[in-house]
């Protein structure tokens, strides 16, 4: 996992130039006989298509909150810490559970007095690189995103004006924040600051994908190599799940039959973002089942199925998703291809939180 | 208050217009899911017109305060005014496609 390095865009996009380029070099998959009127026209190669998913070299901080090694620890603590909750019980990592790639494994997730939630825990992999959070993209960064779950009473269920004091009389996290934020100390500001850049350091590490797409003939089986022909071509996938990270960021009704109307609650002029969700990521995705904003997909072959049927008709229906009249084999190949997405994550080292004065006197919210 | 070169209207907040009916100081356009520029300024009261030239429908908004405003899906080919009215900065995104984005800058 890289940390603390701080390239420029400018470097990354050069060592994306030059991995391209030599990645063009090589010659692989199919290349259409037929002529086209413009090099926009011709369907990419296979080797054209890989030169899309090069991993970035460094995580982007912003400059407003930029990664220090102490302030990733305090905010690990603070992404342990069932006391940022109204009950004490729920920490952020309940739900974005390390050990379930940072989701929870199931349809919906709980919430406080385990309430049933409306949408499936995300997982927060890679998040450094979303430029909007949330299923229907209502946060701007992941410092704003921080205090929603956490204030939300469904969820975490805390009093956010208190919460300041509820750290700051714990001695250990006084001190961290002393440290870290010296002209601050404890404010909701750098509770949050401190948690986002805690997050970003959480990546997908590399997988048999990636050792692919950097030249290993040998790292994935002939089966997924058809699959990402397939995931390129034929099967639009990544008309949306572009990229390293699998997403174009961008909001898509897919066709999913339930009355969740996403990102239509904030644009409900706008007949296309009616029924449209964010584009998640892929990484590690054979290891979080189910699937979809309302986890109503059990696994991956039942995701295919669904693109393959083409999804509920109705008009903000993405132009993206049709019928796509796959045999069983090339479904087959499709989830060969998405197993390679696992990574060798680095492991969680579990943090021991600083321990408060009068831990029976705990608050718990009712 | 808008204030326009030649019209004089009714006090609104950061209203989108739409077509002919203003001449616009500025033009924006989209395309590739980008805008053209990253950055604007502007005087208050000015009218940037964002145009798309893309092959795909945007939805170009901001929620920054003083100069909310949301045009709503956009078809390809068409065209519409927004007067920025407040001075500060504006971020303005598409709300289908959020990496495509920029700050105007609004002067007094």
């Amino acid at each position: 996992m890289t940390r603390g390095r701080l390239k420029t865009i400018a470097d990354i996009r050069f060592a994306l130039g030059a991995a391209a380029f030599l990645l063009s070099a090589a010659s692989v998959g199919p290349v259409p006989a037929k002529a086209y009127d413009t090099a926009a026209e011709r369907p990419k190669s296979r080797a054209e298509w890989k030169a899309e998913y090069v991993r970035p070299a460094t995580i982007p901080f912003p400059a407003d909150n930029p990664y220090t090694t102490e302030k990733a620890q305090l905010g690990q603590f603070l992404f342990f810490d069932p006391r940022l909750s109204g009950s004490n019980h729920i920490s952020c990592a309940t739900c974005h559970n390390p050990s379930m790639s940072w989701g929870d494994g199931l349809p919906t997730g709980f919430g406080h007095n385990m309430g049933r939630l409306g949408r499936r825990t995300p997982t927060i992999l890679n998040a450094a690189w979303l430029e909007l959070l949330m299923w229907d993209g209502r946060f701007e960064s992941l410092e704003e995103q921080a205090l929603g779950p956490m204030g939300a009473q469904a969820e975490m269920n805390q009093d956010l004006s208190l919460i300041e004091s509820e750290i700051a009389s714990i001695p250990g996290y006084r001190t961290m924040f002393n440290v870290v934020f010296p002209k601050e100390g404890v404010s909701l500001k750098t509770i949050a600051k401190a948690i986002a850049t805690y997050e970003r350091t959480v990546v997908s590490g590399l997988a048999p994908f990636d050792r692919w797409i950097a030249g290993d003939e040998n790292a994935i089986p002939v089966a997924a190599k058809r699959g990402f022909d397939l995931f390129s071509g034929k099967a639009k996938c990544a008309e949306c799940h572009s990229g390293w990270n699998m997403t174009d960021h961008s909001f898509h009704d897919i066709g999913l039959p339930d009355g969740d109307i996403g990102r239509g609650n904030a644009f409900p002029a706008n007949p296309k973002l009616q029924h449209a969700f964010k584009t998640p990521t892929l990484r590690n995705v054979a290891r979080r089942a189910p699937y979809m904003h309302n986890g109503s997909l059990p696994d991956l072959m039942a995701v295919i199925e669904h693109y393959d049927k083409g999804g509920v008709s109705r008009p903000s229906l993405s132009d993206e998703m049709q019928p796509l009249h796959l045999s069983e084999r090339e479904k087959q190949d499709l989830v060969a291809f998405l197993e390679t997405l696992d990574g060798e994550d680095e492991p969680t080292v579990m943090p021991r939180l600083p321990v408060g004065p009068g831990i029976a006197q705990l608050r718990t919210a009712d | 208050m808008l204030k326009f070169r030649n019209t004089v209207l009714p006090a609104l907040a950061g209203i989108a217009l739409a077509g002919p009916a203003v001449a616009a100081d500025y033009t924006v356009t989209q395309k590739n899911k980008q805008f053209d520029k990253a950055e604007l300024t502007v005087s208050a009261g000015d009218a940037v017109r964002f145009v798309n030239q893309d092959d795909h429908a945007h939805n170009v908004y901001s929620r920054s305060s003083g100069n909310t405003f949301d045009l709503g899906l956009q078809d390809p080919g068409t065209g519409e005014s927004v007067v920025f009215s407040t001075p500060g900065t504006v971020n303005v995104r598409c709300a289908i496609h959020p990496k495509m984005k920029m700050t105007v800058t609004v002067k007094p």
